[in-house]
């Protein structure tokens, strides 16, 4: 689909991410604002207090964003959602607020500080008439380089469900569709930039002015007016329809489930066919879908979330630490009782396919050299350059167990990449091998070739619900119609249809009830 | 016999330090209604701090400065800052106010009537010889330094305090602008019938306006005397500074 057809047909959703963008750039700046400029004021107060405090900032902008967002979601009160977001997004814009709070009272010359106190003016009234109008230049610019990193940043706070433009950006990478991700890039870009623009007009107002510059001032007050006018009708907008949903749900909040998923097409395929069909039964669903790492995880303990689709075989090893074993019946038992046992969580019964890691290899290469099994392609390692996840890269039943198993000896150290974009390189040629999931629709899309586990070095990996024990009574009879339910090879399918034909997750997994008449 | 002047500022055996560096030692010094005195010396003999003492933007490490015969330790700092006039070198004047918010500074702290404010304003900028209807809107870096100063002594004068404390104020300017100015000033002071402290390291600036000249040497007074006295002082730090004095005349 060429890109203006894309952004006509998906208009209203670019509008809507946009908004919720604006929305926590916003009200994240808004804060660090509040919180960043008395606490620069205090620092040129008590100089003693400037190490410790400007320390703390520079640590909070050091800490990489997906990894602060991962922080704060297990604190109960903030979970996931709006609220993570806006905290990340507010300790990292502190920085560069503070900062040139300080810088912009010190450089205020001190012939003028001295005229200041010499007139016989409090403290106080030269900080407010003095310091700060002379100041606001320098600490405008401070915020306008937290307002242009926070539009950057708030696209990672999609992985813990807090929308926005990251969202079109995570799709597009997980999905390998250029639209989204150019979608979400260029609306994101455009907002940094009319962002940048605006506070800049607004600084140059507060620049002692000629006469002959008066119209030119008059325009700027009119552009600060009319963006500062504007931002607050969206994020007004953004805030009552945020409340609205709360009040409207409050009744039957108790029977209500929270359905989430993991950041990938399957995970999200997955959770709408349990959500439709919770639907369907006229339970009340709230989805809280695309969340990154093992969010979705924390999410339920944290009583963030009720539901999500997950594997036995990370259970097992990521969640549980255990050493990766082969024997499927046992990492499903064995996950269970322990999900209840330490969580208090349940394990659904398994949805009949499983999502092993898949070794993978282009088509017309496994043709031409014969190739079938992993063992197959050890002789020619030498030569090939291999990219992996940093799941896998990372994993007990990953790169360092796959690498000894097999004797593999590459000579390069493999690229450690995004999942989704080892696809790409592969189907590029940049890549020769890679470690993808058995039931990936990208594996036809692409045309590539999965090379059997000929030594059996991968775990199960199961396809299973797990559930909070709270909400497993309304939930078990759906698990039980479910189960046994769904092949690999519907699986792959279905995620073919999403990743390869751009279709949606909801119309996917709806087409899939139907058929299975559920 | 002559009336006495009043005592308007008193040091009695002031000391200032920092940390172990003596700034001023044992000052003594006696200011009267009426004249101007001023402050000569070198940087770093310690004139502008003797001036910030007045104010209490410094304050002594012992002995006592007397304003009105009250300690300013006594003082409340803030009233008696808006009481003593303070012109500084570019007038030290703000850059985001206008030339009448910037004169209008003290009264509008001091919650003057509006009107009563904007006429005073008015009547300063024509005294110090600006134009109010011209100059009032302006900004700072709208004038030429000359005018700046002039706002600057406008300012000091705006809540009518009867001591004037200067330091440097006329120092960048141009030399013609200077002895202008100088002269206006002296006239000013004399007709307005204020007292002055006037910081300068220039002989012939204190000869034009001095009433007074107190030298200054390392933290020290040297001598206190009236321009007429100084010529004739065997000091040989004064005869080094007339020195200087008639080689800039043989020079130009």
């Amino acid at each position: 689909m060429p890109f203006f057809e894309f952004i006509k047909q998906n208009w209203s959703e670019i509008l809507a991410l946009t908004r919720e963008h604006i929305f926590l750039v916003f009200i994240s700046t808004a804060f660090a604002v509040l919180i960043g400029v008395p606490l620069g004021v205090l620092l040129t107060r008590k100089k003693s207090l400037q190490t410790p405090i400007l320390g703390f900032a520079n640590i909070m902008q050091t800490i990489p964003s997906l990894a602060l967002f991962g922080l704060l979601v297990p604190i109960s009160f903030i979970g996931i959602g709006a609220k993570a977001a806006i905290i990340a997004l507010s300790l990292y814009a502190l920085l560069p607020i503070i900062r040139n709070t300080v810088t912009g009272i010190l450089s205020v010359d001190k012939k003028i500080k001295e005229a200041a106190t010499a007139m016989g003016m409090t403290d106080w009234q030269i900080l407010k008439m003095v310091e700060l109008p002379l100041a606001a230049p320098v600490i405008l610019t401070g915020i306008r380089v937290a307002v242009v990193i926070s539009v950057g940043v708030a696209t990672i706070a999609a992985a813990v469900g807090a929308g926005g433009l990251g969202t079109y950006i995570f799709r597009g990478l997980r999905q390998n569709d250029n639209n989204l991700l150019l979608a979400g890039a260029i609306f994101s870009a455009v907002l940094a930039l009319l962002a940048d623009f605006a506070l800049g007009q607004i600084a140059k107002l507060y620049e002692p002015q000629r006469a002959e510059d008066k119209s030119l001032h008059k325009r700027r007050k009119f552009i600060a007016i009319g963006a500062t006018a504007l931002i607050a009708v969206i994020v007004g907008y953004s805030f009552i329809s945020s409340f609205q949903n709360p009040f409207a749900n409050q009744t039957n909040a108790q029977n209500k489930i929270r359905v989430s998923s993991k950041d990938f097409t399957e995970s999200v395929i997955l959770a709408e066919i349990l959500a439709q069909m919770l639907e369907k039964k006229g339970i009340m669903v709230e989805r809280k879908l695309e969340l990154g790492g093992n969010l979705a995880h924390e999410a339920l303990l944290s009583n963030q979330a009720d539901v999500y689709p997950e594997y036995t075989g990370t259970a097992y090893t990521a969640i549980l630490k255990k050493t990766p074993i082969t024997d499927t019946q046992q990492v499903y038992d064995e996950t269970k009782k322990e999900y209840a046992e330490k969580f208090d969580l349940t394990i659904s019964e398994p949805l009949g396919f499983s999502n092993d890691f898949a070794i993978l290899i282009r088509n017309d290469e496994a043709k031409k050299n014969n190739l079938k099994t992993i063992s197959d392609f050890v002789p020619l390692a030498k030569n090939k350059q291999a990219g992996f996840g940093q799941d896998f890269m990372s994993r007990a039943d990953g790169y360092e167990g796959f690498k000894n198993a097999y004797g593999f000896d590459f000579a390069k150290q493999p690229r450690e990449m995004d999942l989704a974009l080892t696809y790409r390189a592969l189907k590029s040629g940049e890549l020769d091998i890679i470690a993808g999931n058995s039931t990936d629709g990208l594996i036809d899309a692409l045309d590539l070739f999965q090379l059997k586990d000929d030594k059996k070095y991968f775990p199960p990996y199961q396809a299973v619900f797990i559930a909070r024990n709270d909400k497993s009574k309304i939930l078990q009879e759906i698990f039980q119609t479910l189960n046994n339910s769904i092949s690999t090879e519907e699986m792959r399918k279905m995620n073919y249809e999403v990743d390869g034909k751009n279709r949606q997750p909801k119309d996917v997994a709806s087409d899939w009830l139907v058929r299975k008449g559920f | 016999m002559k009336e006495m002047p009043k005592k308007i500022v008193e040091f009695r055996n002031v000391n200032f330090s920092v940390g172990n560096t003596k700034i001023l030692e044992d000052i003594n010094l006696q200011i009267f209604s009426g004249e101007i005195l001023v402050l000569l010396g070198e940087s770093g003999c310690g004139k502008t701090t003797t001036l910030k003492l007045i104010n209490r933007l410094i304050e002594p490490t012992s002995g006592e400065v007397l304003v009105e015969e009250k300690s300013t330790m006594d003082w409340d700092p803030i009233k008696l800052r808006r009481k003593i006039g303070y012109v500084l070198q570019e007038g030290g004047l703000f850059p985001h106010f206008t030339v009448e918010k910037n004169v209008a500074l003290v009264p509008d702290l001091e919650n003057w009537e509006k009107e009563k404010t904007r006429e005073k304003v008015a009547e300063l900028l024509d005294l110090v010889g600006l134009n109010h209807q011209k100059f009032s809107d302006r900004f700072p870096n709208e004038l030429s330094g000359g005018q700046r100063q002039r706002v600057g002594v406008a300012r000091a004068l705006a809540a009518n305090p009867d001591l004037l404390l200067l330091d440097e104020p006329f120092g960048a300017l141009d030399a013609i602008t200077r002895t202008n100015l100088q002269k206006e000033f002296a006239r000013l002071v004399k007709d307005l019938g204020k007292t002055a402290v006037f910081v300068t390291h220039d002989l012939h600036e204190a000869f034009i306006l001095a009433t007074r000249i107190c030298l200054m040497d390392k933290g020290k007074i040297a001598l206190v005397e009236t321009p007429e006295n100084f010529r004739k002082s065997d000091l040989p730090l004064v005869r080094e500074y007339l020195e200087t004095i008639s080689v800039n005349k043989v020079e130009s």
